[in-house]
């Protein structure tokens, strides 16, 4: 069931930093396009597939979210032909100094973040972790050329190209959170040769690392009745405490909150348990930090749920996931869909 | 002495010598375990030497006799190894420790992709989501003891003592290289064009030394075997031409690309021979090759166990400088290359027994 492979890689060989998604959109738009009745673009730049439903008016539609937009870096300035760098999204930077990465100015050019060498550097900074203010990227080019070809604001995403690891697994940057949008697209191959009664609405939001902004405006342009939101979570690795992560290879989370409607919790846990999907339940005792946090105060208020991929060294460019948990995702998530009656909504009630 | 120009024609670096440098930059060869380089460099001298051998410790030594009954006895020296790891622990599914070979910083490898063995078994060394640390902790540097390789779960091909290097193909960009271990795969490819061009002037002995990131093992049985009178060391060194934190002049470049071949004086375990020293730049300034001096100071190359050996062999090392050595990629610029390899060889053609006839 990893007929989303190729396009996975090719979603996580695309830049589309958080405000930059153009270079991954269009992977998106041609994967979604045979499986949808209709595609269009927000006016944030979120992606919009709907797939028709075969219920009776008023038709109720359900959003599934995957946002598409990555963490990357931003030029800030330039010095003696080196650029220095911002990030956009949160990064620790004790992974950037040795990093390669495209730097998107007038032409795509392939650089490498350094560290100012510990003999320039204040001695209060030498000898720990090079702070970001004090690397650089090396682009391998003169200073004039560097000064025609570059400017401030421009984008700057990983290079880190992908590969599979023993044990069916996918290593890549921007799996977080690519991998729920071949998730998304899997869920929609099944739903495409499923009859439903619901319209479903694809969404591949911006600006998720950031802002939520695309999820804001996606939720509120198409007001669906429900709204599902995939993302990854943490998987399980040394590097991390064992009860913060979930085992990778072991089945997608479903989490549990104040950002999820519990009856919707509920419907899913016990669909997966039919169809014999391994699951866990993730708490999220505040937000789930994702979009389901926009997604869920959107206009008169949306029931969500969230449902997570475990991924290893998130928002890194060595990220890792099982891509059978990726399948196990869309496969819950269209199952879940295709069980929606037209009258579903009358059983999200609060009466305990 | 004076050197009086002649016509001389330089060698070319072109596509099939940077086509070479790129299959030795992207072969493993973490001190110890070279045999990836080794197999490449005894492919390509074997046609042209003489003589070849690969001694007790893994050296190549390729000698290619001048056409005089008595030539001066040159040593060329460029190290095959590199920096990297060797996996010391297997923690289960496909987890690893690991520890380093050679001066590699713990603070290159998070976030790093590896290849493990001479498989080129790709591996990570993953961290902690930004979003479960504190931002106390993302100050604090990484210890080696904190990092783990991970295979992925299902890879039984990977053995303790295997060893590692960063997963980096090379590239060439714009006036650039970058590629990993170019330190010292440029020595060793400007080594193999001068056995292709070896002048008739001198015995050229060339060393393809084993061990020197790891204490110049290889350098040392080498230079006892060869005896020469005089040595040449090939190497790398660092380029810290970056702009100084609060843009200041940089006073401590060491070397800096775009300015040549970088010609030792001294660092921390030679003295080069001042005889040397003057002969290449006397031959630079006649031939208008550029070159620099390297500011004197810390590092060293294989000189440093050469010039010790028997009863004290002349040496001197020529460098191509290169930014970032030692990390997952160096950027150095073709035109340093080829004018290391222009100094080099026009030296080479030159040098007699007079330029050693003083005293030192």
């Amino acid at each position: 069931m990893t007929e989303f492979l190729p396009l996975l890689k090719e979603l996580i060989s695309a830049p589309g930093i958080s405000g930059y998604e153009a270079g991954v959109r269009p992977i998106i738009e041609n994967a979604w396009r045979p499986l949808t009745d209709q595609l269009n673009v927000s006016r944030l730049g979120s992606l919009h597939g709907l797939q028709k439903g075969i219920g009776s008016e008023p038709q109720p539609s359900i959003i599934v979210a995957a946002h598409m937009d990555a963490i990357g870096l931003m030029v800030n300035a330039i010095i003696d032909g080196f650029l220095r760098v911002t990030s956009i999204g949160g990064i620790d930077v004790r992974v950037l100094p040795g990093q390669m990465v495209t730097v998107h100015g007038r032409e795509e050019l392939p650089g490498m973040i350094v560290p100012t060498p510990a003999r320039l550097l204040p001695s209060n900074e030498q000898g720990g972790v090079v702070s970001l203010e004090y690397l650089l990227v090396d682009v391998g080019l003169l200073p004039n050329e560097v000064t025609r070809l570059v400017r401030i604001g421009d984008p700057v995403s990983f290079a880190q190209p992908p590969f599979e690891t023993g044990g069916e697994t996918l290593v890549g940057h921007s799996l977080d959170n690519r991998a729920a949008v071949a998730a998304l697209t899997h869920c929609l191959e099944i739903l495409h040769s499923r009859p439903h009664i619901w319209d479903v609405w694809a969404v591949a939001t911006v600006q998720e690392e950031i802002t939520r902004g695309g999820a804001y405006t996606s939720a509120f342009h198409l007001r669906p009745k429900l709204a599902v939101a995939i993302d990854v979570t943490y998987g399980r690795e040394p590097s991390s405490p064992s009860h913060l992560t979930y085992p990778m290879g072991k089945g997608p989370t479903i989490m549990r909150g104040p950002d999820i409607h519990p009856i919707l919790y509920s419907t899913i846990i016990d669909l997966a348990e039919r169809i014999e999907i391994p699951i866990s339940t993730e708490p999220a005792p505040r937000s789930t930090g994702t979009d389901s946090d926009a997604m869920q105060v959107v206009a008169e208020g949306i029931p969500n749920v969230v449902i997570g991929i475990p991924l290893r060294y998130m928002h890194t460019p060595v990220e890792m996931v099982a891509l059978k948990d990726i399948s196990r995702a869309g496969r819950l998530v269209a199952e879940f869909i295709a069980q929606l009656d037209q009258n579903f909504m009358e059983k999200l009630s609060w009466d305990d | 002495m004076t050197i009086m120009a002649d016509e001389h024609d330089f060698p070319q670096i072109g596509d099939e010598q940077i086509k070479l440098l790129e299959c030795l930059s992207n072969a493993c060869a973490v001190s110890g375990d070279e045999g990836e380089v080794r197999r490449i460099v005894l492919n390509e001298v074997r046609p042209h030497a003489d003589e070849v051998k690969v001694d007790a410790l893994g050296n190549v030594l390729a000698t290619k006799r001048g056409s005089g009954e008595h030539s001066l006895r040159v040593m060329l020296a460029a190290h095959m190894d590199e920096v990297g790891l060797m996996i010391t622990s297997d923690e289960g599914e496909g987890i690893y420790r690991f520890d380093t070979v050679g001066g590699l910083a713990a603070t290159d490898l998070p976030g790093k992709v590896m290849w493990v063995s001479t498989e080129h078994i790709p591996a990570v060394i993953g961290i902690k989501p930004f979003h479960i640390t504190e931002p106390d902790e993302r100050k604090k540097p990484f210890t080696l003891d904190s990092l783990r390789l991970d295979v992925g779960p299902a890879t039984g091909k990977i053995k303790l003592g295997d060893r590692a290097t960063f997963a980096t193909s090379f590239t060439q960009i714009g006036p650039s290289l970058r590629g990993k271990a170019l330190d010292n795969r440029l020595g060793v490819a400007t080594l193999i064009e001068l056995i292709k061009r070896a002048p008739p002037n001198i015995d050229l002995l060339a060393a393809f030394t084993v061990q020197e990131e790891i204490g110049l093992r290889g350098a040392r049985v080498a230079a006892f075997v060869f005896d020469p009178d005089v040595a040449i060391i090939l190497d790398s060194t660092p380029a810290y031409d970056l702009p100084v934190w609060d843009a200041d002049e940089n006073v401590r470049y060491n070397t800096r690309l775009d300015a040549g071949p970088a010609i030792y004086v001294g660092d921390s375990s030679t003295l080069s021979d001042p005889r040397l020293v003057r002969f290449l730049i006397e031959t630079a300034e006649e031939y208008k090759i550029p070159y620099q001096i390297r500011q004197p100071g810390g590092g060293g190359t294989d000189a440093g166990a050469i010039h010790k050996q028997r009863e004290g062999i002349p040496s001197v090392s020529v460098s191509v400088p290169g930014r970032y050595n030692h990390s997952p990629a160096s950027i150095v610029r073709l035109s340093d290359w080829q004018h290391t390899l222009n100094l080099v060889e026009t030296a080479l053609s030159h040098l007699t027994p007079e330029v050693l006839a003083g005293d030192r």
